[in-house]
């Protein structure tokens, strides 16, 4: 009992229920409908056949008199299935014909007899049965009354005709109904119970779970699907969190217990101005550098939080650029590296100047440093490609190797390769937060330059271009 | 030495002490008040030169403090400190009247080379049509440079970055300070960009000249002026 309760507080099983009861009010009416039409459609037919009888009666006494019509009717009556015909006298006593009895006042009446009545011919058995008519009575100019009629059949028998379309219609349905409770409803049970067991695996702390998807790609599906990018999203976030928190704990503890070392390392030099000095230019220089990291740190989360963070309004894209490359040329020369620019001339993008510029200067100052020493030049090329613009810097080092790619964005992942450089190890994972802000992405390739055996590496920025 | 006043509004009774005793040092005589609503009145009353007010005040908002003030009629500079270091931050800052942002953590030295060149706006006019220092001319109207009679060629960028210098002569100015009012972009230059555009210039000043007008301020900035 539990069961069926359960099933029926299943909103696939209470709407197919719903359904079923409009069915079937829908063919009862239906039934009747088209019983009704039937019906009057017999009655058209059987008074149209009367009228002609009728009619070929006065013709055949008119031309061949009472004789002839007797003959007539005679040989007419003989056939089978064929109309009833009866003359009687002006009193009312059947004379002639193929009718045995015929209800009472009826011969009594002339003209169209509309309402059926019952009668019963010779060549039945005598039964109760009778049988309901339609006739026409005319009165013959020698007084005689012939009235031809045609059967309706047993009105009783359409009704249980009826009766009997609306069963079958009716049984037809239930066992649909049922078909559809265990099939559709049993089934849509089985799914969401499936998926509220998915969803209290993710409750209880499993964020890798996710909920079923059948393939049929119909709401359930849809449902699951959007409910697992939620999760997908959600885990990422979450993974994110947890990395940032690890990475935390090491990365600035270790900036930290070196500030700390310097600084009572500055303690045992108080005598010695000269080395006391230094070392406190030491501490604010890592100072300094932790400052970077906690603002990086903050500018990339609130970057992530949305764009609610950053205000956005049209800029020059290609100005930006320019200005990045003017601005690292001379960095580029010192560090014995040729930059050069290649900048498609006014491209434009709904974006935030300085977010924007800040992402492209961190990858000038990456593609310059890590280049360093390795290979021999860095460009920046700025071009359009559809609806987006696309801001690369490319340089001809070492490169990173294709499986570190995803490594080097995230966030306080440096690269053994890269340890020994200063820096935060957050400044790839910043250029990815504000293409994401913009709709864009950040994309890692080999640049893989002609005449190099570097593989190199290429950062682009793929941005949208603002909307004309 | 430039004798300066200033009011820090900051409610940090800490950072407080540790800013009136550090701007002392470097001859600057500070007030300080502790919240939005005394600060407020305290600028109104006196004549500073220089207003640094913490974005977050009690009993009234650092924001609604400077547009109150801007509301009066008081024009002294104000310089915003904030934890909210954010570009946005940053323009909301500028837009409710203030004339400078910096958002902390800061080096004092930050600070100081700031307050310092906020406090010359009032004395010095911006107006003038050339600067001097030394036997460097820089003409506004031209864009020429001249050194002893002699012109040196100078690249836009660079020109422009004189123009900073020679217009806060004798100030120090920062490495933020050059990226925000030379490349007009408002970060922590990270690494040495700033300082290899200055060397070129100073290369192409100094070259061929005996005296040096452009100096490098230890765990500050830069500096242009006549030693002589």
């Amino acid at each position: 009992m539990s069961h069926l309760r359960v099933l029926l507080k299943n909103t696939a099983v209470r709407l197919s229920a719903l359904y079923i009861l409009l069915f079937a009010l829908c063919a009862a009416v239906l039934v009747f409908y088209v019983g009704g039409l039937f019906e009057s459609f017999l009655r058209d037919q059987a008074r149209s056949a009367v009228m002609q009888e009728s009619s070929d009666v006065e013709g055949i006494y008119a031309k061949r008199g009472m004789e002839g019509l007797l003959a007539t009717l005679e040989q007419r009556s003989r056939q089978p299935g064929t109309n009833i015909y009866i003359i009687a006298s002006p009193q009312g006593d059947i004379l002639a014909g193929n009718v045995l009895s015929i209800q009472k006042g009826i011969l009594d009446q002339t003209g169209w007899i509309d309402t059926p009545f019952k009668y019963q011919r010779f060549t039945e058995e005598r039964t109760e049965d009778m049988h309901y008519a339609l006739a026409r009575a005319i009165v013959l100019p020698n007084g005689l009354h012939v009235l031809v009629g045609t059967d309706l059949g047993d009105p009783r028998r359409l009704g249980a005709l009826i009766r009997q379309a609306l069963l079958l219609a009716l049984g037809v349905m239930g066992i649909g109904a049922v078909v559809i409770w265990f099939g559709v409803g049993r089934n849509a049970l089985k799914r969401i119970s499936r998926m509220s067991e998915a969803s209290g695996r993710i409750l209880a702390g499993d964020l890798s779970q996710r909920l079923p998807v059948v393939g049929s790609g119909d709401d359930f599906d849809k449902l699951s699907g959007s409910l697992n990018t939620m999760l997908a999203r959600i885990e990422k976030l979450n993974e994110g969190l947890k990395q940032v928190s690890d990475n935390i704990a090491h990365d600035l503890k270790t900036p930290l217990t070196r500030l700390r070392n310097k600084a009572s390392d500055a303690l045992t030099k108080v005598e010695k101005p000269a080395e006391a000095r230094e070392a406190l230019e030491g501490i604010i220089g890592e100072a300094d550098q932790l400052i970077r990291t906690f603002n990086a740190l903050l500018m990339i989360s609130r970057v992530e939080a949305g764009s609610a963070a950053a205000e956005i309004a049209e800029v020059n894209l290609s100005a930006i650029v320019a200005d990045g490359a003017e601005l690292y040329e001379l960095v580029a020369e010192e560090a014995g590296l040729e930059l050069s620019a290649d900048i498609a001339p006014d491209l434009r993008i709904d974006g935030n100047r300085e977010l924007v510029g800040q992402a492209l200067f961190n990858l000038i100052d990456n593609a310059i440093k890590y280049t360093s020493g390795e290979g021999t030049r860095v460009w920046v090329t700025l071009s359009r490609q559809d609806d987006m613009a696309v801001l690369s810097v490319s340089d001809d080092g070492n490169g990173i190797p294709e499986d570190k790619y995803e490594d080097a964005v995230r966030r306080f992942v440096r690269l053994d390769e890269s340890r020994s450089k200063p820096g935060t190890g957050l400044g790839l994972s910043m250029v990815s937060a504000v293409a994401e802000l913009h709709g864009g992405r950040l994309e890692l390739s080999a640049s893989n330059t002609e005449g190099s055996e570097r593989r190199g590496l290429k950062a682009s920025l793929i941005l949208p271009l603002a909307k004309v | 030495m430039i004798h300066m006043k200033i009011l820090v509004i900051e409610d940090d009774l800490e950072a407080a002490a540790y800013l009136a005793k550090a701007f002392k040092e470097a001859g600057i005589v500070v007030d300080h008040a502790s919240d939005g609503e005394s600060g407020l009145f305290m600028a109104s009353e006196n004549n500073y030169d220089v207003l640094v007010v913490d974005r977050m005040l009690p009993r009234r908002d650092g924001l609604s403090v400077i547009s109150e003030l801007r509301k009066k009629n008081v024009n002294t500079p104000v310089l915003i400190l904030s934890a909210l270091g954010q570009v946005d931050d940053r323009v909301k800052g500028l837009r409710a009247g203030g004339d400078d942002y910096l958002p902390k953590p800061y080096a004092f030295s930050e600070l100081l080379a700031r307050v310092e060149v906020l406090g010359r706006r009032t004395g010095a006019p911006e107006q003038e049509m050339s600067y001097r220092v030394g036997d460097l001319e820089l003409d506004r109207l031209s864009h020429e440079v001249k050194r002893s009679g002699q012109p040196i060629l100078l690249q836009p960028r660079e020109y422009r970055l004189l123009e900073y210098l020679m217009k806060n002569a004798g100030q120090v100015v920062t490495r933020t300070m050059l990226l925000e009012n030379v490349w007009d972009y408002h970060f922590d230059p990270q690494t040495n960009v700033i300082d290899v555009h200055v060397s070129r210039l100073r290369s192409k000043i100094e070259k061929g000249f005996e005296t040096p007008l452009l100096k490098t301020v230890r765990g500050a900035g830069y500096m242009i002026k006549d030693e002589g």
